[in-house]
């Protein structure tokens, strides 16, 4: 992903996202849970967005392992990572309209919820695994194969948590994603339209910080080398990024 | 293809003689799981298991016992040098995945052949759910098999390689344990054993098998690379 035109992404990305607020606060209908209903808006787009991110971390792991790019493994580490953060925001957000509804902040039979944390849990680890390994290139590799496993993990987790679940429990998303009436859809692909452009936007921003921290720090080896009559500059001296030594020579 | 076969074939017998030879791996594994059910015995205050406690006690031991065995599949290739021979021999390296985990499944077959009649002699009251129990025990072990072999392979090499093995293993692992527990609780089950859904559990636990084996076995040889 290019870094060009973020002021333009960022600027739209602000009027979808405070579009679809006014419209679920304010078009939206009320039903029976009352205001709190409203997080709907923001709790299943952000649990969308956050599960196409994984998956496109999957693809871009593939990626890599096939071209040996590094800025593809750049790409899956930064979706992952702000996959994580939209996770995050999903479990809260999804802890509250659980209260809300069902009187407890969890609800073990529940089987969005439970899949989701162990999803969540899955991604948690990525960090621990990933730093975990000292060589660069080895890192970048295993944590490919990482994304790669852990995207063909999601669906098969999520299956096999809805079938443990007897299906006796009033299916509250099911009813509302069944059929959503026109006056609920239309506020909701804006919002889901807003946080995807967030979405797009931090991973943006996030390459654009690694790819500058890693042209300091070779700007400064190269200045050192200059200045002290060095031969060379050193190798693995971009100590502005821990991923992806070889992105900013691309 | 016939040097492939070799290949799997040498590592599977060397691996099984090192493991008879020294003992490092299968002994430790049968220990731990029969002192944790003396735990359970006591932790739970029960004397007899049956249904969803049977099945949760059985499959919890039986995991954390194949992390004590998963931890160890690559060290002595590691400390040995068996990777550096193996990435000189001119065989495809996806067979060390093939090998590894196949060892590894005969090692979680041979420490449930003692386990789980130590369990059912401890907790059961009827033996009727064993049987059917076996085909329950050998989609997991493939599970278990495939994902273990890879995972460790990728912990081997790393700075904390006894802390990632189980952090990787237990959520990925996590499908695996509902369709076993699940299909298990039904077998285990005070009134004799109940087979509704089992052949679909069964079902889940050989797609599972399936995509990691194919994960794992296409993306090995990038793991062994260097």
């Amino acid at each position: 992903m290019s870094d060009r035109g973020l002021k333009q992404l960022s600027i739209a990305t602000l009027l979808v996202l405070a579009a679809g607020v006014a419209l679920a606060v304010f078009r939206a209908p009320i039903d029976e849970f009352g205001f709190v209903q409203k997080i709907f808006y923001i709790h299943v787009p952000l649990a969308i967005v956050a599960l196409a991110g994984f998956i496109a971390a999957g693809i871009e792991g593939y990626r890599h392992l096939m071209t040996d790019d590094p800025r593809h493994d750049a790409n899956s580490y930064v979706f992952i990572h702000i996959s994580v953060v939209y996770g995050a925001a999903t479990l809260i957000t999804g802890m509250i309209w659980a209260k809300a509804a069902w009187g407890h902040y969890w609800v073990w039979d529940e089987p969005s919820l439970v899949s989701f944390l162990i999803v969540f849990l899955l991604y948690a680890t990525y960090y621990p695994f990933r730093y975990a390994i000292e060589d660069r290139d080895r890192q970048a590799r295993y944590a490919s194969i990482f994304a790669i496993t852990a995207g063909l993990f999601v669906p098969l987790n999520f299956m096999a948590v809805r079938m443990a679940e007897n299906l006796v429990h009033p299916r509250v998303f099911a009813t509302a994603e069944g059929g959503l009436p026109g006056s609920m859809l239309f506020p909701f692909l804006v919002c889901l339209a807003g946080l995807a452009l967030l979405y797009v936007t931090l991973v943006k921003l996030e390459l654009l910080g690694k790819r500058t921290a890693g042209r300091v720090a070779r700007l400064s080896a190269e200045a050192r080398a200059a200045g002290d009559g060095d031969d060379a500059p050193r190798a693995g001296v971009s100590t502005g990024s821990r991923i992806a030594p070889k992105m900013e020579s691309r | 293809m016939n040097s492939s076969r070799r290949a799997f074939t040498a590592v599977v017998a060397k691996d099984l003689r090192t493991e008879l030879r020294t003992l490092r791996s299968l002994p430790a594994m049968v220990l731990f799981a029969v002192t944790a059910f003396i735990i359970f015995r006591f932790g739970l205050d029960r004397t007899v298991l049956s249904g969803s406690m049977a099945a949760g006690v059985l499959w919890v031991t039986l995991l954390f016992a194949a992390i004590l065995g998963i931890n160890r599949v690559f060290l002595p290739e590691r400390e040995e040098g068996g990777f550096d021979a193996f990435r000189l021999a001119p065989v495809d390296r996806s067979v060390l995945f093939a090998a590894k985990a196949v060892v590894l499944f005969l090692y979680l077959g041979a420490v449930e052949l003692v386990v789980v009649p130590v369990f059912a002699g401890f907790f059961l009251d009827s033996w009727a759910g064993l049987p059917p129990l076996l085909a329950v025990l050998a989609g997991a072990n493939l599970g278990l098999a495939a994902i273990g072999t890879l995972i460790s392979s990728m912990a081997v090499n790393s700075r904390a390689r006894d802390l990632l093995v189980p952090l990787l293993l237990l959520p990925l692992s996590v499908p695996l344990m509902i369709a076993a527990t699940s299909a298990t609780a039904k077998l285990l089950d005070a009134a004799g054993p109940d087979y509704t859904r089992f052949g679909t559990w069964l079902l889940v636990l050989a797609l599972y098998d399936g995509i990691f084996w194919l994960v794992g076995y296409s993306t090995f040889e990038y793991l062994l690379e260097d």
